[in-house]
């Protein structure tokens, strides 16, 4: 069999997934080795900045982050941000991203334990108000009457140590 | 522990134990972490990169891992010797083929490494033989609490950890299983399985991870968000879909020993002959081949030879490891003659290879 991208006799057979589709591919040493070295995933964010009006490009230009002098265009094209700010100063922009590759734009996982009291009660609160969505959505009261309970003492921990 | 001491052993992760592992190879759980005090490495220069190596080697060496570790300066390694730690799964090709400061630290059994200035500062991974999510989230996690208390992690509120590139951003976790399905390669049933998958926003790839082919009929599946979800959840998502994908495989294997065991027999015999016969064999043929070999012992056909020699195969006869086993470099040509050599030696009768 002939390699799919030169004339040469193919050794290597490969099955390419891409976005769940699979595709066969056919390649001599040569072009294989060529094949491992390039075949990484395009950048998510560098989705047709080609598409964009020069005053649009523009724009992008202006925004920068004040802490690292990342433009949003160079994020852009590299598809990296380039330091934590990042986040902070772009994100009307990022907000958009983030739903659309993750379907949401609030943290609920792990929480880091140095971080101050007050800010782990206030996103306790947020992971058990989501949970209790969730349980009310799927109809699981008696769960749901337990997360309540829950937030409520939660709540009035927080509004106590207020008083304080 | 040097490199050169990794050449003959083999990481815990191949040793074949564990729940399911005739199907499942490994799991995996990866975090993505970045320190607050920086900026990330597409904004660092060399000087801001070396200040992330020193400050992270200092507290990857103090921490407590549960037994010896190795740290290595990747930046001052043989291409060849970087190459050889890829095949090992010990680095990422990212951090293998990138520039300026930057290392890894893995413990001796090779299940935990942490890599330094790959696309963010840090890159902590728990490998473990079979399907075993549990325990590598619960040692990866304890990890992360230990380093935890000797930095400060870029991290919000609203966001979670704070990753160079968005799609990391969150929980920074990435959960894969390593899944070997020749039955359904075979009958090209896996498609169907890629699609379902794809639906439940799970991804499949390659061996050796983001835009590598599927080679020997192995396919990683991990999931893709990391925002908006627990690590648990994210976690159980695969726990709760990766059995059915087992069950999957498992009955169209009995229904090809069922309908075609002779055919089947005979592809798994001429993989086996062919592997302890051949003069000179490509990587790829010896993947498909140990592939057909490897079903062959789960499915009872060839019983001379155990599973953790076969997957250590797999990872023994790729380019850089056959060259570290021969001590010298080797083209194209004289690797596959090394490779067919050394597979003539580890399985060759009375299979003196297999020690286990
Ligand atoms: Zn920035």
């Amino acid at each position: 069999m002939k390699c799919d991208r030169c004339p040469k006799v193919a050794t290597l057979h490969v099955t390419e997934i891409e976005k769940g589709q699979t595709q066969e591919l056919h390649l001599c040493e040569e072009c294989a080795q060529k094949y491992m070295v390039t075949a990484s995933p395009e950048p998510v964010s560098s989705a047709n900045p080609a598409g964009m009006s020069e005053s649009e490009l523009e724009e992008l230009e202006r925004l920068v982050c004040p802490h690292c002098k990342l433009t949003f265009r160079e994020f852009r094209s590299q598809g990296r941000l380039g330091c934590p700010q990042c986040y902070t100063a772009f994100r009307d922009e990022l907000v958009p991203l983030l739903e659309n590759i993750h379907g949401d734009t609030q943290h609920v996982g792990k929480f880091p334990r140095r971080a101050p009291v007050d800010s782990r009660k206030r996103y306790e609160l947020v992971r058990l108000r989501n949970e209790l969505q969730a349980a009310v959505a799927e109809e699981s009261y008696e769960q749901a009457a337990k997360l309540r309970d829950q937030i409520q003492s939660l709540e009035h921990e927080s509004a106590d140590a207020g008083e304080a | 522990m040097e490199l050169n001491d990794l050449v003959p052993r083999r990481g815990e992760w191949l040793r074949g134990t564990g729940s399911d592992s005739d199907i499942v190879m490994s799991s995996r759980i990866r975090l993505a972490r970045n320190l607050a005090q920086f900026p990330f490495l597409n904004r660092a220069d060399d000087s801001v990169r070396s200040e992330i190596e020193r400050t992270l080697r200092r507290h990857l060496n103090e921490l407590s891992l549960g037994g010896p570790r190795s740290y290595l300066d990747v930046s001052h390694l043989e291409r060849l010797d970087r190459q050889f730690l890829v095949e090992r799964q010990l680095i990422s090709r990212e951090l293998s083929e990138s520039h300026g400061s930057r290392g890894v630290c893995f413990t001796e059994g090779e299940n935990i490494s942490l890599m330094v200035n790959e696309e963010d500062h840090l890159r902590i991974q728990v490998l473990h033989s079979g399907f075993d999510l549990d325990s590598c989230w619960q040692q990866i996690n304890r990890i992360d609490d230990l380093l935890e208390e000797r930095v400060t992690y870029a991290f919000s509120e609203e966001l979670g950890y704070l990753t160079a590139c968005p799609t990391n951003v969150g929980t920074g976790i990435r959960v894969s299983v390593l899944l070997h399905l020749p039955a359904l390669v075979m009958t090209g049933e896996v498609k169907k399985v890629f699609q379902a998958l794809q639906k439940i926003n799970l991804a499949v790839r390659g061996l050796y991870g983001e835009g590598t082919q599927a080679m020997g009929d192995f396919y990683q599946i991990s999931n893709q968000i990391t925002l908006g979800k627990s690590e648990e959840k994210l976690i159980r998502s695969l726990k709760d879909v990766i059995p059915n994908i087992i069950l999957y495989e498992r009955k169209v294997r009995s229904a090809l020993v069922k309908d075609n065991r002779a055919e089947l027999h005979d592809k798994i015999s001429r993989a086996y002959g062919l592997l302890r016969s051949a003069q000179s064999i490509s990587s790829q043929e010896t993947m498909d081949l140990l592939s057909s070999v490897r079903m062959g012992v789960n499915l009872g056909f060839i019983d001379d030879l155990s599973i953790p020699t076969v997957n250590e195969l797999f990872i023994h006869t790729q380019p850089a490891h056959l060259q570290k086993l021969r001590k010298t470099t080797l083209d194209s040509a004289d690797r596959n003659a090394a490779r067919a050599g050394y597979l003539r030696h580890r399985l060759s009768p009375p299979a003196q290879g297999d020690k286990n």
